[in-house]
């Protein structure tokens, strides 16, 4: 995983409250057996006028003009400024790895859900509350200004506006940790291999059919 | 000092504590199914690791896979890949059980679980899938986990987690006639919203649910993670202890009697504390219709589509605008009023034998509605269909005019061929009402099997009390 420590990037509003996974990233480009490739397809539904399929060409398809990502003042951005319950519905990481694959590196949001949110963390996204009134100024001033940019302080926890005002943000200790470093979270885990070989096998004889290794009908 | 269920739970399954409260849970069953573990299974082969303990995963191909011409096997070749992948990585890795496309035991992986007896209360249970909630309703910490979260506990037998918030959900009192688990779950996410159960794990209580059978209590659990609940699970009782008797992964003579003994005490001490307790009444749940684009905007049969002029707050008004819009609805209407395409009878949600008798029961005798266009029941699993034929359920639903097809997840998410064209408007028993969920362009409305079997008929949402 990348690292995460500081990023200065341009910042594109999505107006817009509970935005769901399949919006994300809608279920027939889930048919791909990788983990890369499909930034074209972010908010396919919303983005394009026509239906796309997996493993097509997206340059030509005809474009959703009002759509935010379509117009030229947001290409090339890398925060993603938008309401709450972001992400909600299925568990499916191909959301954060289209927001990936596309650019964004953080997000901004009332809230999460839940499951999207540690999917973020796992693909070195950093997902950030704020508050619904810094929310509502930020939409606000990216809204009313051309080339809006921020900077993310990770090591801080602060969200810092281009006049230099710092929105401060609370993230995981641990998960701080993952991100500054870019830590495989199962290499970490390992380290407690002998742990959790204890665990099981105490496990196993407290309550033996939980390790069962057949079916029979009785 | 007395526990909660999810205390007794949680603390049951910690191998490991960081000094922020992160944890290391152990896991004791793996769901496994074919669109969310390909990147997992590679990742792990190219970090050149093993996984943990093989005979954890059980394994099905549900997704993908096709509800009809089963002999022509998976026509579409990107998701033959995928299910083929699965096969490959499964030979390749071993699990408990694998029910692959065609098996008689193959279905939805939430409903195959419990069928199998691979769900035990008292379990940590986690798939690559949101609704993995479903198995809460044994008493069990279950959970929808992304892909990195699947390779994580491949590899390492853990979940990286901290301690969730608890809220109890009490629902006492009786349930009216037509009034199903559906309509609980429809009434609960109305009343806390999608977002309301976000950071919680939800615990189900009181005498309504305490007098569910287990299917609707897997249909009430389901459905927690539309609240935003990552889990939602129920105490273990007798229904649950009699279902699981005699399920072939169930445990046998010599350790069930340890395994009941331990499960009874599978439940919230008397004055245990929750950090949020809702109380819902039976009496007052109305079977129920979604409206619009997310399973928050629902109402009662007997309503009306809501105004967003009434409405106050602005970022709620101008969700439920971009609803109606989508959903092609004018404020106002009656529900009753509003005329269907297609009726979707399955998903993990409505697909047991007991979904399939209840609307059989509506439908026997009836014709589908001149007007419906296409109406599907989908058995949750090969057992459920043979089940639903020994009883004659499928002639009923032929007679009536459904189509009878092979299981699988189906017209819920729409990756195989049964889906909504753009504009289709569909009576479903799914569990999400996004847009484009059911397919691109297409409008859901979620209800419980009778009320869709009941639209079916009529051919516009109808109260199905007066039907019965
Ligand atoms: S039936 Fe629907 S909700 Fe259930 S696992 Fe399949 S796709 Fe997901």
């Amino acid at each position: 995983m990348e690292k995460f420590v500081r990023l200065e990037g341009l910042v594109a509003p999505l107006d817009r409250a509970n935005v769901d996974t399949d919006a994300i990233i809608p279920k027939q480009f889930l048919k791909s057996i990788k983990r890369s490739g499909f930034g074209p397809n972010l908010f396919d539904e919303w983005r394009y006028m026509d239906m796309g399929q997996p493993g097509e060409d997206c340059s030509g398809r005809p474009r959703n003009p009002d759509f935010f990502l379509n117009q030229p003042r947001y290409q090339g951005a890398q925060i993603l400024l938008t309401r709450k319950n972001f992400g909600c519905g299925s568990s499916r990481e191909h959301a954060p790895w289209a927001l990936l694959d596309f650019g964004f590196l953080a997000i901004l949001a009332e809230s999460y859900a839940e499951i999207f949110f540690n999917n973020c963390f796992k693909n070195g996204i950093l997902p950030i509350v704020l508050p619904a009134a810094e929310i509502d100024l930020l939409m606000a001033e990216v809204q009313a200004t051309p080339g809006y940019r921020l900077v993310i302080d990770l090591e801080q926890q602060v969200v810092v506006m281009p006049e230099g005002k710092t929105l401060p943000f609370t993230v995981d200790a641990f998960r701080k940790e993952c991100l500054l470093k870019g830590w495989d979270d199962i290499g970490l885990t390992l380290r407690h291999a002998e742990k959790i070989r204890a665990f099981e096998e105490k496990r196993r004889i407290e309550q033996p059919w939980l390790f069962a290794t057949g079916a029979s009908v009785a | 000092m007395p526990q909660n269920l999810y205390d007794k739970l949680w603390q049951s399954h910690v191998v490991h504590e960081e000094a922020d409260g992160t944890a290391l849970i152990y896991i004791d069953r793996h769901l496994v199914h074919e669109v969310t573990s390909p990147q997992a299974f590679e990742g792990l082969k190219l970090s050149g690791r093993k996984p943990w303990r093989f005979s954890s995963i059980v394994a099905t191909a549900d997704h993908n896979t096709p509800t009809k011409h089963w002999e022509r096997g998976i026509e579409d070749p990107v998701s033959r890949l995928q299910v083929e992948t699965l096969d490959a990585n499964i030979r390749e890795v071993g699990a408990l059980a694998y029910f692959p496309f065609k098996d008689l035991r193959q279905g939805v992986i939430h409903v195959i679980g419990p069928e199998n007896g691979v769900t035990l209360p008292g379990m940590t249970v986690v798939c690559g899938d949101s609704h993995t909630s479903t198995h809460g309703a044994f008493g069990c910490m279950a959970q929808g986990i992304g892909t990195s979260e699947v390779e994580h506990v491949l590899a390492t037998q853990c979940l990286l987690q901290k301690k969730s918030k608890t809220m109890l959900i009490r629902v006492e009192g009786k349930l009216g006639k037509g009034v199903t688990a559906k309509d609980i779950a429809l009434a609960m996410i109305g009343h806390i919203g999608t977002a309301g159960g976000t950071g919680y794990a939800i615990e189900f209580g009181g005498s309504t649910i305490r007098g569910l059978s287990m299917e609707a209590r897997m249909t009430l659990c389901n459905m927690a993670i539309e609240a935003g609940a990552r889990m939602g699970f129920i105490a273990v009782d007798e229904t649950t202890i009699e279902y699981l008797k005699g399920r072939p992964y169930a445990p046998k003579a010599d350790q069930w009697d340890a395994a009941v003994a331990f499960w009874r005490t599978l439940h919230s001490d008397e004055g245990a504390v929750f950090d949020c307790v809702i109380d819902m009444r039976a009496e007052d749940i109305q079977p129920q219709v979604t409206w619009g684009t997310s399973p928050e905007m629902v109402v009662a049969i007997g309503d009306k589509v809501p105004d967003p002029a009434a409405e106050k707050d602005q970022s709620r008004r101008e969700g439920m605008e971009l609803a109606l819009k989508y959903m092609g609805l004018e404020a106002n209407t009656p529900i009753k009023s509003i005329a269907i395409d297609k009726v979707f009878i399955g998903s993990c949600t409505n697909s047991r034998i007991e979904d399939l008798r209840a609307a059989a029961n509506v439908v026997k005798g009836r014709k589908v509605s001149a007007g419906v266009m296409l109406a599907l029941v989908v058995p949750g699993s090969g057992l459920v269909k043979q089940q639903a034929e020994r009883e004659g359920l499928d002639k009923i639903f032929v007679a009536a005019g459904f189509e009878w097809r092979e299981p699988g997840c189906s017209m819920c998410l729409a990756m195989n061929a049964d889906r909504l064209e753009p504009g289709e408007r569909c009576a479903s028993t799914s569990n999400r009402n996004f847009e484009g969920r059911q397919g691109a362009g297409g409008r859901t409305h979620l209800v419980s099997p009778e009320m869709a079997a009941a639209a079916a008929i009529v051919g516009h949402f109808a109260d199905v009390r007066e039907l019965l």
